[in-house]
């Protein structure tokens, strides 16, 4: 805390304002709860909440062989992502393990956003940027340019309503537009790393403080609250979504973490993509599971799957669930314990406490 | 804020001496600092600890905290309401919220806590 080598989002002074535990995040100075991380989780479940995500990092990818270029460097296929949709895709080694995960926005036929964690931000731009040889494109570290307010819950689209023009109904899960909110200018998306429905706003930096206060102030009726890194994880944690450095990271594949569904092997030759094929044919040796604590205690990053005196697996994610009150996880576990039902053991600070292979996503919103 | 009946340690542990009993908590400052408690694990009645050991674990929905206890002796209660409602750690850990209650073996063991005052400045001058 009030380490000068702290970054700050534009919203540092609106959490300041409304009591955050500030706390250090991937190198940035973040909201970690306001009012509390089981009421910040249960507003976004039943109405709505408003995170500050603007430490995020985007790359701005343009040039006649932009399309190209991505398709070539991330595994999901562009050539199918229409202008105004975004997907999920990544950078993936040559190993096929990843870099990051990270959406692709098309903004225009030759013209992209590329949005990624903060703690690989400057990493990912390297990356990309190391690997423009051969490809007419220019690529941005444009992070500066963007804060980034994500409004999420069930009552988020009719909250943004009234403070814009743009037609958010006809915005679709993964859809975006440009438009304004309260006069200005931003980016609606409708994403989100909640498992809710709700927007994701890119923004100017100068006018974040301003939205900011005015979401809040026209959603408090509609019960909207900020929430923090903390309400965020126990959210995507219950969505089943990936956390880089927890479920994904320069050691595992999408094979491993059950998200092939955004790598396209048959769309021509990408970054990994060679060796993803020899792995799938040569058979993975784990796969990553959801399980839910039987006995006492929560699991947590890093304790071990026991099997007698073997460790046999490892957790990626662990916490208290405020929506199904039991502590859930996710866990990379050998072929054998893969299907719900499966026992596990935990090893829980020198304790054996049991666990049971659970189908994900724990949590899948109502349609 | 912090009662002056009860002493404070350093690990921000409070004990109200009754007799030859004492009551066994963690302070305010200690449940802010961890957030909503979602699970408190108490040890068995009659275990005995030296002076320091850990004697449970508290866990809020981001972390884990030990707890330990100033005082050495053997466990004659716990506090079940707590284990099945674990939220009155933040109510109130002065009061409802207490853990365990123990038989003290030395009064020696009481002499490195803090009085309610003393630690009221530990806090403000940070707590650690």
């Amino acid at each position: 805390m009030n380490d000068a080598n702290l970054l700050r989002t534009p919203l540092y002074a609106c959490h300041q304002k409304a009591g955050a535990r500030l706390v250090d995040f991937a190198g940035w100075e973040m909201p970690v709860q306001y009012s509390g991380v089981i009421d910040e989780h249960r507003a976004v479940r039943t109405a709505a909440g408003l995170f500050d995500v603007s430490h995020m990092g985007q790359i701005h990818v343009r040039g006649p062989q932009a399309e190209a270029y991505l398709q070539w460097l991330t595994p999901n296929d562009l050539g199918k992502l229409a202008e105004g949709r975004a997907h999920y895709s990544a950078f993936l080694t040559e190993r096929g393990t990843y870099v990051d995960d990270l959406l692709v926005y098309r903004l225009g036929p030759a013209e992209f956003l590329i949005v990624v964690n903060a703690s690989n931000a400057d990493k990912d731009f390297a990356w990309a940027q190391a690997r423009t040889a051969g490809f007419d494109v220019e690529i941005d570290n444009v992070s500066h340019r963007y804060a980034l307010l994500a409004l999420q819950g069930p009552r988020a689209i009719e909250i943004l309503a009234p403070l814009t023009t743009t037609d958010l109904s006809a915005i679709k899960y993964y859809g975006f537009a440009h438009g304004q909110v309260d006069g200005a200018r931003a980016i609606l998306s409708r994403t989100g790393y909640t498992g809710e429905d709700g927007f994701e706003l890119y923004v100017d930096p100068e006018e974040a403080p301003r939205l900011w206060d005015r979401l809040l102030e026209v959603g408090a009726p509609h019960g909207l609250i900020p929430a923090g890194l903390g309400a965020r994880d126990t959210l995507r944690l219950e969505a089943a979504m990936a956390l880089y450095g927890h479920e994904i990271d320069d050691q595992t594949t999408p094979l491993e973490a059950n998200l092939m569904w955004a790598v396209k092997l048959d769309k021509g030759d990408f970054v990994g993509r060679d060796a993803l094929v020899s792995a799938r044919e040569g058979g993975i040796a784990r796969r990553l599971v959801g399980f839910e604590v039987v006995g006492k205690g929560i699991a947590r990053q890093g304790h071990a799957i026991v099997s007698g005196d073997d460790t046999v697996g490892v957790v990626t994610s662990g916490t208290y669930s405020p929506t199904f009150e039991k502590a859930l996880g996710m866990a990379y576990v050998p072929l054998g314990s893969v299907e719900p039902g499966s026992p596990l053991e935990l090893d829980i600070r020198g304790k054996r406490v049991a666990a049971v292979v659970v189908p994900l996503p724990f949590y899948r919103r109502p349609r | 804020m912090y009662p002056s009946e009860n002493l404070y340690s350093r690990e921000h542990e409070w004990v109200r001496i009754e007799d030859d009993i004492c009551v066994l908590g963690i302070t305010e400052f200690a449940q802010h600092e961890l957030g909503e408690v979602v699970f408190v694990e108490l040890p068995e009645m009659g275990q005995a600890f030296d002076t320091g050991d850990e004697i449970g674990t508290i866990e809020s929905v981001k972390a884990v905290a030990e707890v330990y206890t100033p005082l050495a002796g053997e466990i004659v209660e716990i506090n079940e309401a707590l284990v099945d409602d674990p939220e009155l750690l933040n109510e109130d850990p002065h009061g409802d919220g207490w853990l365990v209650k123990m038989r003290f073996s030395s009064a020696d063991d009481l002499k490195a806590l803090m009085n309610a005052e003393q630690y009221e400045e530990y806090v403000k001058s940070g707590g650690e």
